[in-house]
């Protein structure tokens, strides 16, 4: 501890001497850890190691003047080795190794030692016992960082075109912005149109717009903008390589008709003689078996569903351009993009299968989503709300909130947006009909962004009535078919039994089937709420933990339209840094192979699930290809001769933790 | 330290427990659990690798040999793997860990295995505490060599 700087000085610092150097600064991090650890008896104890030159307690290691004292101390005390013991290296260690490289330290001299949220915030009340623990864990992360070894973290190439999946309001802003500033972008939609969930809302909150008037545009600019490839009715088959040069396979599915040909006259359609429910209307009034998604749909094509159709032919004999391919088969392309930026949506809670306050029990209870469709001029009812047992427009409304949401039954989180869009609905009907009744069951409203409360306010001024209460029985009247109603007014104390022409169930944001398929091609994590994680819920809200790979909209969690659009253009933003760049910096732990060692076995080969060891036929050993290998290590523990090594985390160096998890212990480099 | 919210002091012994977690996912649920204050007793000791597919077996064995009262073995979900399906090949060498711990005369929960994702800081939680209320009635390892608690 008592050494001062000696006369070693700019770049010889970077040749890594036989002699460690070793210095250790412990974080308090505010009192998130000096509350809890003593970090003082912490640092006296690290001091006496072997090898330790300096020990330094700060309050944030993280601020400019902790950051400054660490690049002092390796100056002042020649350092070649630093350990940073504070939060977590998954958010500051990229950090601390800028802090070092820039005094000339290879970067990966860095150990990182986590005694926030593995120590401090997990044993609040065990003082002492924290305070020993970390003292473990430092000395662990001394002994590591006496044998971490120089590694040259590598610079690859990045091709300048990006991939977006989902072309819903999110994916189609993060792919106009690219486009805008001149990159190809080739935008991937699995539906038929691009649009996503709100072309089918009929307006949006707090203003009301009518929801495709302000997206119609805005799907026609997409479709216009020369640098965006759109690939509708297609899906993200395979997704191989890393930043910069990702390999994506995409399957176009048949439509059974030639694009180029279909003008989306629907001809077509008006010949077939199937019949099915209309998805886009969630399932009220029907569509034919060949069909134009919806009016506004972008590509304006029409589309044959192929499990309903009877093959009867009439579209074929009805198109006069001769598009429609019965016998069409998928097609694939193989595209080489940059970047992907994951905007896959959502769908909503489905209410059927539990029968949630009755809905697919008794008719006249529908959900938020039929509603809206029901709202919508160009909806089955040319909108004219209506309820489904008898086609009579309802007088007496009642709204449930929190379907799906904010119940431990179903989903603990808040979706966020139901308030909103039951305020609006409720305003909706009350503007086209004001002799309705509206009655909004809540737990709370929530009405945290502009507008939102003076929406809540102009439904109040309305006539809609609120109560604070959640339904805990919900009957049908078998005569008129009404909705009979029982919940506690909580507010007043009270049972209420109320009666309602209609129910709308206001349900909440769920993940959709496909979002296990995207989380396993992109390889990201999913959070407890089972929607896609970000790198980082407050500074990195729209990165993901792989390079180069970027999340939009509510994919990532639930969101309003504006958020969603602000994430998308926030994604292009993040994207552009690559594109521009059109490099990349990529981790440099790799597997390495010792040929001296090697018996050419090859069973390292058959455990890398990215084909980068190959083997030398010639030499008869296995050759680690460094571009390839992304540095799990898996194939190290599967050598039988020691051959093989992970950068970063070499035996001697995990060795090294493992034996001084109890006491001090030297290990051989 | 208040000592209404304090939790029952104990003067008996506390176990060592050495837990190997893997960068993407468990690494991160142990970092949730911090962020979420699920508290736990201050028994494990975590050492990062990249993927639940480095912890080799010679890193367990000597973990024992050093004077580990329970190895804990932990990775992404089957299927969420960062590296494609290290983790299914961590089962599988799971399963020969386990043989050999038992050919040693350890008792099975000595060495346990659990896939934890990064959101999931309470299932970590939980399976600390587990852990170590199933390692306090055994006692210390039989393998612990002498001068380590």
């Amino acid at each position: 501890m008592s050494e001062t700087g000696t006369e070693t000085k700019g770049t010889e610092v970077k040749k890594d001497s036989d002699e460690k150097r070793v210095g250790v600064f412990v974080c308090e991090c505010g009192v998130n850890i000096g509350g809890v650890v003593n970090t003082r008896a912490v640092a006296d104890y690290i001091g006496t190691l072997p090898g330790v030159k300096v020990t330094s307690v700060n309050k944030f290691t993280c601020s400019d003047s902790g950051q400054a004292d660490i690049q002092q101390k390796i100056k002042e005390h020649n350092l070649n080795r630093v350990v940073v013991a504070a939060c977590s290296p998954k958010t500051h260690e990229p950090t601390f190794r800028a802090c070092i490289e820039q005094m000339g330290l290879n970067q990966y001299f860095l150990e990182f030692v986590n005694i926030r949220d593995h120590c401090s915030w997990i044993h609040m009340w065990e003082k002492e016992k924290a305070t020993e623990k970390a003292k473990d864990l430092i000395r662990m992360g001394v002994e590591r960082a006496k044998l971490l070894e120089p590694l040259q973290a590598s610079e690859v190439p990045v091709i300048d075109k990006a991939l977006v999946v989902g072309a819903g309001v999110a994916g189609m802003q993060a792919a106009l912005d690219l486009a805008d500033m001149g990159f190809q972008v080739y935008l991937v939609e699995k539906e038929p149109s691009i649009g996503g969930r709100m072309a089918r809302f009929d307006k949006v909150f707090p203003t009301n717009d009518c929801s495709i008037c302000i997206l119609g545009p805005k799907m026609v600019e997409v479709a216009r903008n020369k640098n965006i490839k759109i690939m509708s009715y297609s899906e993200v088959k395979e997704v191989e390589g890393y930043v910069g040069n990702f390999n994506v396979k995409v399957e176009h599915k048949p439509r059974y008709l030639d694009i180029a040909k279909c003008t989306g006259c629907a001809k077509c359609s008006e010949a077939c003689p199937v019949e099915v429910p209309y998805d886009f209307n969630e399932g009220f009034g029907t569509r034919k078996a060949i069909f134009v998604p919806f009016p506004q749909a972008v590509p304006l094509r029409a589309v044959l569903d192929k499990e309903n159709c009877i093959s009867c032919k009439a579209c074929a004999k009805a198109c006069e351009r001769g598009a429609i391919d019965y016998d069409m088969k998928p097609t694939y392309s193989d595209i080489n993009v940059g970047v992907i930026i994951g905007a896959v949506g959502f769908k909503t809670y489905d209410p059927e299968p539990k029968h949630d306050f009755g809905y697919g029990l008794y008719d006249n209870i529908i959900t938020a989503m039929e509603f809206e469709r029901l709202l919508n001029a160009a909806g089955p009812t040319g909108g004219h709300v209506v309820r489904p047992s008898d086609c009579k427009e309802p007088i007496r409304v009642g709204f449930v909130n929190c379907v799906g949401s904010r119940d431990k039954n179903t989903n603990i989180y808040c979706s966020g947006v139901c308030c909103m869009y039951t305020i609006k609905n409720a305003q909706l009907l009350k503007e086209k009909r004001p002799e309705t009744d509206h009655t909004v069951m809540y737990i709370d409203i929530r009405t945290p962004f502009r507008g939102y409360e003076e929406s809540y306010n102009r439904s109040r001024n309305l006539g809609v009535k609120f109560l604070r209460g959640r339904p805990v029985e919900v009957k049908e009247d078998p005569n008129t078919k009404n909705i009979l109603v029982r919940v506690e007014d909580t507010l007043a104390g009270e049972i209420r039994n109320l009666e309602f022409d209609l129910l709308v169930l206001a349900t909440g944001i769920v993940p959709h089937e496909g979002i296990n398929q995207i989380q396993q091609l992109l390889k990201l994590s999913k959070a407890a709420d089972g929607l896609l994680m970000e790198a980082h819920p407050k500074l990195r809200p729209v990165d993901t933990t792989i390079d180069g790979v970027f999340l939009a909209g509510v994919a990532s969690g639930p969101k309003d339209i504006p958020y969603a659009v602000s994430q998308g253009s926030a994604c292009a933003s993040r994207a552009t840094i690559l594109l521009k760049n059109k490099k990349a910096i990529t981790e440099g732990i790799t597997a390495v192979a010792n040929p001296d060692v090697c018996v050419g076995c090859g069973v390292c080969i058959s455990m890398c699930p990215f084909q980068a060891i190959k083997m030398d036929e010639q030499a008869g050993k296995a050759n680690v290809v460094k571009a390839l290998c992304k540095g799990c290590g898996t194939c190290v523990t599967a050598c039988p001769t020691g051959a093989l090594e992970q950068s970063h985390f070499k035996n001697n160096q995990v060795l090294a933790q493992i034996k001084n998890v109890f006491k001090f212990q030297e290990v051989a480099v | 330290m208040s000592a209404e919210a304090a939790p029952a002091k104990t003067d008996g012994w506390e176990p060592k427990i050495v837990a190997f977690c893997c960068n993407w996912c468990s690494y991160g649920g142990a970092d949730s659990a911090g962020m979420g204050r699920f508290q736990q007793p201050p028994t494990a000791r975590i050492i990062r690798v990249m993927c639940s597919g480095r912890i080799d077996p010679l890193h367990v064995f000597n973990a024992f040999l050093e004077g580990a009262d329970a190895v804990l073995v932990t990775g992404c979900h089957i299927g969420d793997c960062h590296y494609v399906n290290g983790n299914d090949k961590t089962k599988i060498k799971y399963k020969f860990l386990e043989n050999v711990v038992r050919e040693l005369g350890l008792e099975k929960e000595r060495l346990q295995l659990n896939w934890i994702s990064a959101s999931e800081g309470e299932k970590f939680a939980n399976f600390i505490r587990d852990v170590t209320a199933q390692i306090k009635k055994l006692g210390p390892s039989p393998l612990k060599p002498g001068g380590v608690s």
